[in-house]
């Protein structure tokens, strides 16, 4: 909080020494013991903690693999299986960093959700909101480029048809994607820099993050209610126990789903077109992107130009930075919006269904009535890309002027001891 | 709020697995192949030591002249987790094969004895020669294809899969791919160099029927002392041992990663239970605390 005064106090002399030329565990301090927390946070308050294990999972994992892993077209499949065969505990590392990729947007897609129903984004917290988009933008990067790397056949396609869809840009397009390339078709250039870019982004990630964090300290968290915190004494706890623990007790939790899917299931969030080794005069049957890109791809084929569905792809993106104002609600909390609640789960299910259209051939026939096709795979998509559009622009907007909130507690301490009574 | 959670617990367990239908290597008008039985399969499956030997027997004797095993070599065979056979018999069986070495001191290229650490010597000294050999169809290596190889799972088999674990997608392909060659039906053509088999993508393979080197047309084997383990020499079984042998050589640290995985998951249950409690006992410290 911004009122939130330090109270570390050094005990010992080298820390006082330390303290007066450089007062690092007196930021450490303020940040992860003494930082108030509403008391009201609920389990979904975790994953924020638990991104931060990923992130940090991933450049472990990763910086490891780097040391066994041949940025070549011509060795980088094999290297892959060295590592899966002859490097000790090889297999797990690739597994983790794999899988860990998933979890990291399985665990993202909850923190923006979560955002999303309690309002997280609004004032005083745009800015906190909006680094928030760009880490998921270079997530989305990263991720992407990380998947080309096995050089197998989903990552060459899949970085094809990718970066392919620059051509879609009037009169430089084409130049565009020949310098993306680094030649006139996906080949070893291409391998390379991506390996580079993989490499670089997630410490890009890790300084967005940073100021994610610092705004987040500044403004203080939002929680349930939604209500701000009026006095630190009866709203908040300390970081330290309290969210620690619980922080701690979600994340070793998470780490069970991690590690289901890394000791017992390791293959089944990617591709079996994978093993197969990278061949340009072979497209496979179906090239589909990693699940987390889903409903971004299906809304990308919804729209039959092509420049078009670029445009609609990255304005899906796009578009959550200005949720902030967007949404014309003074009440933050989804808690306390009875219609809202009705268009937010909506919009969850259109997000899930674009998914399903994204993962789908395009022809494939969704609604046929007495052998006529009412709607195929692309018609669905199209449905469902106005609904995902019309949340942000028709819904959030007209809510807000229109929606009779329920009432708001006075104070997050109010709303705890009074659900607490009730219990009673 | 509590309902609030539970909801969207639910739906962000939808919407986190939404989709991850698996790519449709084997669509376009093919069976889906049938379920089998693995040793391997679960939380606690093992490669059947045995099995893996006959299977071994199989590659080698009726697979390895067009398919190689690039990734493998010879050590891997008596390694924990596999085959288990035992060094002196991988080392016989290095010394059969000829691998291409040098170049010695006057520059030559010279062959000499396989050693254990040698890898499988590939079939065809190149993709053209492969081709040349099978009617313009390269012979895919065998290192991870039954990593390689699935099948459409659908809604909403794929998502119990992730409960039930529910992966062999690739061994049981390629059993139903052995026991897949049928005379075509009435109205198929099936063009001259490929086979028809109900389990291929597109039903057209360009391999004709491979058993046959062991399994006569009638089902009975060729020769009835293939298995020297008393195993009965059946198309199907033939198949599922050859299978299980390509699980391990795509996965040969199968063992090792749920041995590992029994382990970690029993440790982060324990040390989930003792940081549910202890943050019962902070939390209590409050007035009102749920």
């Amino acid at each position: 909080m911004a009122e939130h005064h330090s109270s570390y106090v050094p005990k010992t002399g080298i820390e006082r020494w330390i303290d007066a030329r450089l007062p690092i565990i007196r930021l450490m301090h303020d940040s992860a013991v003494s930082y108030p927390v509403p008391r009201n946070l609920n389990y979904f308050w975790t994953f924020g903690g638990i991104l931060m294990f990923m992130l940090v999972a991933q450049i472990v994992t990763g910086i490891v693999l780097v040391m066994h892993y041949t940025p070549h077209v011509d060795f980088a499949f094999a290297s892959v299986e060295h590592i899966m065969r002859d490097v000790n505990y090889g297999w797990l590392l690739r597994y983790m960093h794999a899988n860990g990729a998933s979890m990291f947007f399985i665990a993202v897609y909850i923190h923006i959700f979560r955002g999303m129903y309690y309002g997280s984004y609004k004032a005083p917290r745009e800015l906190l909101w909006i680094l928030g988009v760009v880490i998921f933008l270079l997530m989305m990067a990263t991720a992407f480029m990380g998947y080309v790397l096995p050089w197998g056949q989903m990552s060459f396609w899949g970085a094809t048809v990718i970066t392919n869809l620059f051509s879609a840009i009037p009169v430089i397009g084409d130049p565009i994607v020949t310098w993306l390339w680094g030649g006139y078709s996906v080949d070893n250039p291409t391998l390379n820099r991506f390996f580079s870019l993989h490499y670089l982004l997630p410490f890009m990630i890790l300084g967005v993050v940073v100021l994610h964090v610092w705004a987040l300290h500044h403004v203080g968290q939002n929680n349930p209610t939604g209500v701000e915190v009026k006095n630190v004494a009866k709203d908040t706890v300390p970081f330290t126990p309290f969210a620690t623990v619980k922080d701690l007790f979600a994340m070793v939790c998470f780490m069970m789903v991690f590690g289901w899917f890394v000791f017992y299931h390791p293959n089944f969030l990617g591709h079996a077109d994978n093993y197969i080794p990278a061949d340009p005069l072979k497209t496979p049957a179906h090239i589909v992107p990693e699940w987390y890109f889903l409903p971004f791809y299906g809304i990308l084929r919804a729209i039959p130009d092509k420049l078009g569905g670029v445009v609609a792809m990255f304005a899906a993106i796009a578009i959550l930075a200005f949720l902030p104002w967007l949404d014309t609600s003074k009440v933050k909390s989804g808690k306390y919006r009875p219609t809202f609640k009705i268009f937010f789960w909506i919009f969850v299910v259109v997000s899930v269904l674009l998914g399903y259209t994204g993962s789908q051939p395009t022809d494939k026939v969704v609604l046929a009535l007495g052998g006529r096709t009412i709607l195929d795979m692309v018609g669905f998509a199209q449905i469902l890309t106005v609904m995902y559009f019309a949340y942000f622009v028709i819904a959030l907007p007209l809510l807000g002027l229109f929606e009779k909130p329920k009432a708001v507690p006075a104070s997050i301490a109010d709303s705890v001891l009074g659900d607490a009574k009730a219990a009673k | 709020m509590k309902i609030a959670s539970r909801h969207l617990v639910a739906a962000f367990a939808l919407l986190g697995l939404s989709g991850l239908a698996a790519p449709a290597l084997a669509a376009g008008g093919a069976e889906h192949p049938p379920a089998q039985k693995w040793s391997f399969s679960g939380p606690f499956g093992t490669f059947d030591r045995a099995q893996l030997q006959r299977g071994f027997k199989v590659y080698r004797e009726v697979c390895s002249s067009c398919h190689g095993l690039e990734k493998i070599s010879f050590r891997n065979l008596s390694q924990p987790g596999g085959p288990g056979f035992t060094e002196g018999q991988v080392k016989t069986l290095a010394a059969e094969y000829k691998v291409k070495d040098g170049p010695n001191e006057s520059g030559d290229m010279f062959e000499r004895p396989g050693r254990p650490a040698d890898r499988f010597p590939a079939p065809f000294p190149n993709a053209e020669a492969a081709k040349a050999a099978n009617g313009g169809a390269v012979p895919p290596d065998f290192s991870v294809i039954a990593k390689a190889r699935t099948y459409e799972r659908g809604f909403p088999m794929w998502l119990i899969d992730i409960f039930t674990q529910y992966q062999e997608q690739g061994p049981d392909y390629i059993v139903a791919l052995l026991n897949g060659y049928e005379v075509a039906p009435k109205g198929v053509t099936v063009e001259a160099g490929l086979h028809y088999n109900k389990y291929f993508p597109g039903n057209k393979i360009a391999m004709a029927n491979p058993l046959v080197a062991v399994i006569d047309d009638n089902g009975k084997p060729n020769d009835p002392g293939f298995y020297t383990d008393g195993t009965p020499v059946t198309r199907e079984q033939v198949a599922r041992d050859l299978a299980a042998f390509l699980m391990w050589a795509a996965e040969p640290k199968l063992e090792e990663r749920k041995h590992l995985g029994a382990k970690v998951m029993l440790w982060l249950l324990l040390l989930a239970g003792l940081l549910y409690f202890t943050k019962k006992r902070i939390w209590s410290r409050l007035e009102g605390a749920h």
